[in-house]
Parts: C-alpha cells; sequence; structure tokens
C-alpha cells in the first residue's frame, strides 16, 4: 500500500525533572546528579544550609532536619532537596500562628535529636546513613509529629506538578484533547509479554 | 424554563438529592408531566468547574460533612472521618462514578434462596427479580448511553494501553467473560460529544462524554416547565399528620434558613448514608423509633462491596491513566461457586489512578524504600479494584451519634463497618488472581492495597416482600408511609458485585412509571 504508516512506537517519556538555573545555583543540581544517594551530611550542609535558611521562625536548624526527615520518609534520589523543601516549607508560616502545631513540629523534632544523640551521638539531621536513621524513624512511626509531616507530604510533595514527569504523569489532559490522538493505545512490549 | 413552586404548594413531588436515583426520577417524572422540586444539599457545580485535578476535585465536589467510621474495618485507623467517598453537589456521585454500567446476575436478586442460611448475615430475596427489572436495565443503558450495548447501538470503548495489559494477562488465565460496558459516548449520542480519551472521569467529565444527571436528566426535567432545582437545601427532616402521611420536608437554605416545603409525595435519594440518617432524623411520637421505621430495619444492612485493590508493576510501561478511566471489567468470577470458599462473587475491574491518589491508597501509612521503590514505576503500573458482593449483616449500619451534632444541629452519622469471613475470603481470592494474571504477563511486584473508601454505599433501607423484614416494598415504596419513597441505592436488598449505578437507574425509571400511575390513579 501507498502512504502506508508504519505502527509508531509507544509514546515513553523519560522521566526527569528540569532544574532551574536558580535551583542548580541553590544546591539542588548535586542531588539530581546523584551525589544526593550517598547522603552524608557533611558534602550537603551548604546547600541544605542555604534552603533552611527561609525557616525564618523555625529557624534553619528545623528547616534541615525537616528537610532530611521528609527525604527518608519518601526517599527518591533522582529529585533534588529543593522539591522536598516545597512541601515543608509551608511549616514555617503556619507555624507563627498555629501554636500547637508549632509544639508538635519543635517538640517532635527535639525528641528525634535526643534519640540520635543517645544511639548516635549526633543530632537526627548529622547522623550519616540513611539505614541508621531509619532505625529511629522506627521508634516514632506511630507518634502525632511523624504521622503529621509523613501525611501532609502525601500530597504536599507527591500532589507538586513539578515533580509529576519524574514519576511518567502526566496530569491535565482535557486542554491538550485528551489522549483520543496522543497515544492512548499504542503500548508495544505486549507481545513479547 | 424556570419553574418556581411555592412553598404551601401541596401538589408537587419533592426529589431529595439529585444523583443517579434523584435525577432519573426527576427526569421521568417530568416526562410524564408530573411537577418535581428537586431539593439538592450541595452546590450546583458545571463543567466550567471540573478540573483534571484529583486533589483539587476531591476537595471541590466530595462530601466532607463529618462522619464517623467505626466497626472492625481498617477505615476506623486509615479513614476516621472519611467512610465513603461520594458527592455533595447537583448530579450526586454521578459526577465522580467511574462510568461503570453493569448489570446483577440473576441470582444476586435471590441470595436466601441461592445461598442459603448464612451465620452472622442478615439475608433476604429481594421483592424483585431479574426478569423484572430487565427491560428497565435496557432502558436505563440506552438512556444512559452505554458502550457496546444493544440497547444504545454505540460502539464499545476502544481498548487503552490499560484495556491491553490486563485483557493479555486475563486470557493467559483463561478468563473468557472480559467486557466494558462503560456510560460514556463512543460517538456523539443524547446532544454530549464523543469521550476524548481524557482519564479522569472520576473527577467530572469536563466534555460531558460519560453520562451524568448533572448535564443530562437535571437539565430536561428542568426544560420541561415541570421541575425546580434548589441547589444548597439541606433537607432536615420530612414532616407527617396525624394519619401519618408525609405532608412536606423542612429544609436550611444556604444562610441556614429554614424552610418548609409541602409535598404531595416524598421521594428520598440521598445516598446509603443520608437517607436512612434522614428517616431516623424525622422520628416522632407517632414514628418513635424513626419514619417508616417499623420493621427496625432502617439504617441497618449497611453494604459497601467486598472491595479491595491491587497495584502491578509491569515490565513495560503503560500509563494506565491516558484514556478511559475503566480499562476492563473481568466478570468470570461473578458467578456463585461456593467451592471457592464464599458464596457470591466479584468483578476484577481494571481502574487507573494519578500518580497523587496512587500515592495516597497505595499503603496508607507507608513510607520508606518500599513505598517509593514502587512509585517511581508508576509509568509502568496496571491497577485492579475488585467488586465483590457484600452480605448484609444488621449491625453494619448508619446511627445516630448521641452527642455531637453538624452544622445543622443534627447528630453526625456513624457508619459501622465489620467484615464477614465471607467478605474477607472472597478478598483475598481477588487479589490472588490478580496476581497471577499480572505474572502471567511478566509482571515483577504487585503491591496489594486495602480497600479505599467506598463510593458504593447500598441497603440501608432495604426492599423486602413482607413489612416485617425491610424498609421498602418493591416499588421502593414505604411499607409504613404510603406517599414516602427511596429512589438511591439504600433500596438494595443484596449489594451484587455489579457497580450500582445502572440498577439505580433502572430502578428509578421503574419507580417514576409507579409514581406517576399511582397519581394519576389518584392513589397517592
Amino acid at each position: 500500500m501507498d502512504n502506508k504508516i508504519p505502527p509508531a512506537s509507544m509514546r515513553v517519556l523519560g522521566k526527569t525533572v528540569t532544574l532551574s538555573r536558580r535551583g542548580f545555583l541553590k544546591g539542588s543540581g548535586l542531588t539530581a546528579l546523584g551525589i544526593g544517594a550517598l547522603s552524608t551530611g557533611t558534602l550537603m550542609t551548604p546547600a541544605r544550609d542555604a534552603l533552611a535558611a527561609n525557616f525564618t521562625h523555625l529557624g534553619a536548624d528545623v528547616g534541615k532536619t525537616l528537610l532530611v526527615l521528609a527525604r527518608d520518609i519518601f526517599p527518591h534520589d533522582k529529585i533534588s532537596d529543593r522539591y522536598y523543601m516545597l512541601a515543608i516549607e509551608p511549616y514555617d508560616a503556619r507555624c507563627a500562628t498555629d501554636a500547637a502545631l508549632r509544639t508538635l513540629i519543635t517538640e517532635g523534632i527535639a525528641q528525634l535529636d535526643r534519640l540520635a544523640r543517645s544511639r548516635y551521638d549526633k543530632p537526627y539531621a548529622e547522623v550519616p546513613t540513611e539505614a541508621e536513621r531509619v532505625a529511629l524513624l522506627y521508634t516514632i512511626e506511630h507518634g502525632a509529629f511523624f504521622q503529621k509531616v509523613k501525611g501532609d507530604l502525601v500530597t504536599g510533595f507527591y500532589n507538586n506538578k513539578a515533580v509529576w514527569p519524574f514519576f511518567g504523569e502526566e496530569g491535565s489532559a482535557w486542554e491538550k484533547g485528551g489522549y483520543v490522538n496522543r497515544g492512548f493505545d499504542d503500548i508495544d512490549w505486549l507481545a513479547n509479554a | 424554563m424556570d419553574k418556581k413552586f411555592a412553598l404551601d404548594d401541596n401538589s408537587v413531588v419533592v426529589i431529595i438529592g439529585s444523583g443517579a436515583g434523584g435525577g432519573t426520577l426527576a427526569d421521568e417524572l417530568t416526562r410524564q408531566g408530573v411537577d418535581v422540586v428537586i431539593l439538592e444539599a450541595g452546590k450546583h457545580h458545571t463543567q466550567e468547574d471540573f478540573e483534571n485535578d484529583e486533589w483539587a476535585m476531591f476537595s471541590k465536589i466530595s462530601w466532607l460533612d463529618k462522619r464517623i467510621s467505626a466497626g472492625g474495618w481498617h477505615h476506623t485507623q486509615t479513614y476516621p472521618n472519611l467512610p465513603a467517598w461520594i458527592v455533595k453537589g447537583v448530579g450526586g456521585s454521578t459526577m465522580h462514578w467511574s462510568g461503570l454500567a453493569l448489570r446483577f446476575t440473576p441470582h444476586e436478586f435471590r441470595i436466601r434462596s441461592t445461598y442459603g442460611e448464612i451465620a452472622g448475615a442478615n439475608l433476604l430475596d429481594w421483592p424483585v427479580s431479574y426478569a423484572e427489572l430487565e427491560p428497565y436495565y435496557e432502558r436505563a443503558e440506552r438512556k444512559m448511553g452505554v458502550a457496546g450495548t444493544q440497547a444504545s447501538g454505540l460502539p464499545p470503548m476502544p481498548p487503552s494501553n490499560h484495556t491491553k495489559v490486563i485483557e493479555a494477562g486475563a486470557r493467559k488465565l483463561g478468563y473468557k467473560e472480559i467486557v466494558r460496558p462503560v456510560a460514556s459516548n463512543t460517538q456523539p449520542y443524547d446532544g454530549r460529544p464523543a469521550c476524548q480519551q481524557i482519564g479522569f472521569c472520576m473527577q467530572g467529565c469536563k466534555v460531558g462524554a460519560k453520562w451524568s444527571t448533572l448535564y443530562s436528566e437535571i437539565p430536561r426535567a428542568m426544560k420541561t416547565g415541570h421541575a425546580e432545582l434548589r441547589p444548597q437545601s439541606m433537607v432536615l427532616r420530612i414532616e407527617h399528620d396525624k394519619r401519618g402521611r408525609a405532608t412536606g420536608v423542612l429544609y436550611a437554605d444556604k444562610d441556614g434558613r429554614q424552610h418548609l416545603q409541602k409535598a404531595r409525595v416524598v421521594c428520598v435519594a440521598g445516598n446509603s448514608i443520608e437517607s436512612p440518617r434522614l428517616l431516623l432524623n424525622s422520628a416522632s411520637s407517632l414514628f418513635p423509633d424513626g419514619l417508616a421505621n417499623s420493621s427496625g430495619q432502617v439504617g441497618k444492612n449497611y453494604m459497601n462491596h467486598t472491595t479491595a485493590a491491587a497495584l502491578t508493576i509491569n515490565k513495560g510501561p503503560v500509563y494506565m491513566y491516558r484514556g478511559f478511566d475503566i480499562a476492563t471489567v473481568i466478570s468470570d468470577e461473578v458467578h456463585n461457586r461456593p467451592d471457592r470458599g464464599f458464596v457470591g462473587g466479584y468483578h476484577l475491574e481494571g481502574l487507573a489512578l494519578h500518580l497523587p491518589f496512587t500515592a495516597a491508597f497505595m499503603k496508607p501509612g507507608g513510607w520508606g524504600r518500599e513505598v517509593t521503590s514502587a512509585l517511581e514505576q508508576y509509568d509502568h503500573m496496571s491497577s485492579v479494584w475488585v467488586c465483590g458482593e457484600d452480605l448484609p449483616q444488621e449491625e453494619n449500619s448508619i446511627t445516630l451519634h448521641p452527642t455531637e451534632r453538624d452544622q445543622h444541629g443534627l447528630p453526625i452519622p456513624i457508619v459501622t463497618k465489620t467484615d464477614h469471613t465471607n467478605d474477607a475470603a472472597m478478598r483475598r481470592h481477588g487479589l490472588a488472581q490478580w496476581r497471577k494474571l499480572s505474572e502471567a504477563i511478566g509482571a515483577t511486584r504487585v503491591i496489594d492495597m486495602p480497600p479505599y473508601p467506598a463510593s458504593h454505599n447500598m441497603g440501608t433501607n432495604r426492599m423486602s416482600a413482607k413489612p416485617r423484614d425491610g424498609v421498602l416494598n418493591k416499588w421502593g415504596q414505604t411499607h409504613d408511609v404510603k406517599n414516602l419513597f427511596v429512589s438511591d441505592g439504600s433500596q438494595f436488598t443484596s449489594s451484587g458485585a455489579a457497580n450500582p449505578t445502572l440498577t439505580i437507574v433502572a430502578l428509578a425509571i421503574r419507580q417514576a412509571e409507579y409514581i406517576a400511575g399511582a397519581m394519576k390513579r389518584r392513589e397517592l
């Protein structure tokens, strides 16, 4: 047949999050390059200090600890710190007006640091390996502080449209005419399944 | 046509709720020239308000007034104030429904006769048979535009990636009854456009291809000049006279002002939590246990289907969200085969979730690399929802909180649900079959999910042949109050394994015929 177009291969997305230059300068580029996977406190300190500086009410130390905690709760090595920071930053403003929340957050972090110091002689954010930090989290995972932070991350982190490309989630589709002409039925690997 | 009826006009039929039951009833009654006033608790959204955004729409249209989960189910921990995921708004849960329009199987109308007596369960046959309902199923399929049915004449929904991956596994397992009767237009139909494979069907169909009373039945009823719609009108109680006939309903408008709308007939279609709650809240000296509750069955036998869900990580990408939300339905397991270790049956329904809901529902309470390593494979996922028959049990119920009140001063509802051992066995079987299906096409990981808050709520004002066994007769008319009807899924005597909407619509078409006829004959 003339002009017969062979079946197109499946429209597959590269799972990357585009970084702005600003994001890179703030240090998130380091984690995007995979260095964050090492997750050593010392290596990350300058970048995290820059991000945590936005915690004007709770203080940069609290901000940094929340950031490490958020990464330990939902660790995605290829997603940079700043997307986690977007999920936890709202606590700073909310704690300025919500005393109960402020107590929950500050006492929760104080308890976590106490546990870390008694086991590892360091505050939580400086315990070097994820495995060691996660071991501490198992002892607090049913408490109100952990539950609050984890619960808020489910929406604060995963409902951030900026991280969706990393997972292959394309978001709103109606304004693009849906998928009727954009490959809703182009799966091409099933014959080999 | 903006018809207005006076509050003291006692010739109207008052319909409480505008979803699958109430919206359909309004359309069918007004076609026959009956005047109706539709009181809807929620706002009047339009398609302009719909967003392709799971959490934004959840916040915008869900029924979020406080409810309490009680009993043995995991919702007491995971969703303590959200026992059910349903809608508050014009169109009701037909905004949110997946569009899956399955019929009951014949035996599901005769569960007491088919299954016998089962300890701990409160089984009863419907006073309606499949044969009696069949012509109304056909009319419902035509009305809603169910794709792939003879009744609508619409071609089947074209298969998506998600459809293909699940059906390949199903065929390898030897499954043969693979169907997809979805009420979304595969070509323009009934003044609505064809499906654009947008996905986000449960967030409200942006183009109106998926059937909803919001833009189908309600506007059609309004055009007849026989209907008035009053959104943001929460009904507080149903009033009656000394003879025990319903005379009208007391409701609060959006500003909290109370009004009494007189009525010739009252039809309750507020879904299976609010409908029995309203009857219980309408208790009086004549009806001390709640209106129409001489059987004691109002609020009892709450069913929300035996459900489970699972996510499969396939060896290649799927993008399950591209296209209509219901991928496919495997019905081979819907038959009653007690040799599997349970009575009744279930459907395996391929149902797409976007990333935000996948993250929320996959493992509530979960965290760490067990969760994130799975989510990183979101693009490779397929997803199933097991929808199985849920046996009626009297203690599964809607009751009124002894002290806690809502914004209108009414006791808030407590939703109590505990699995029957039959439910647990069925759930295990369904998840095991899905796992086999997934592994048959080389899946590397299958993650079982706990049931998420159900959108299917049934049974709390059930039909019964004898007044002592239930609340309603075969027409959905209360045994105790002649001019009081229930028009939603709370009528169901059994849950079946089918998503309830099609059956609610079929019953509403049939009920409208009965009410219009009885009014003409001056029996009502």
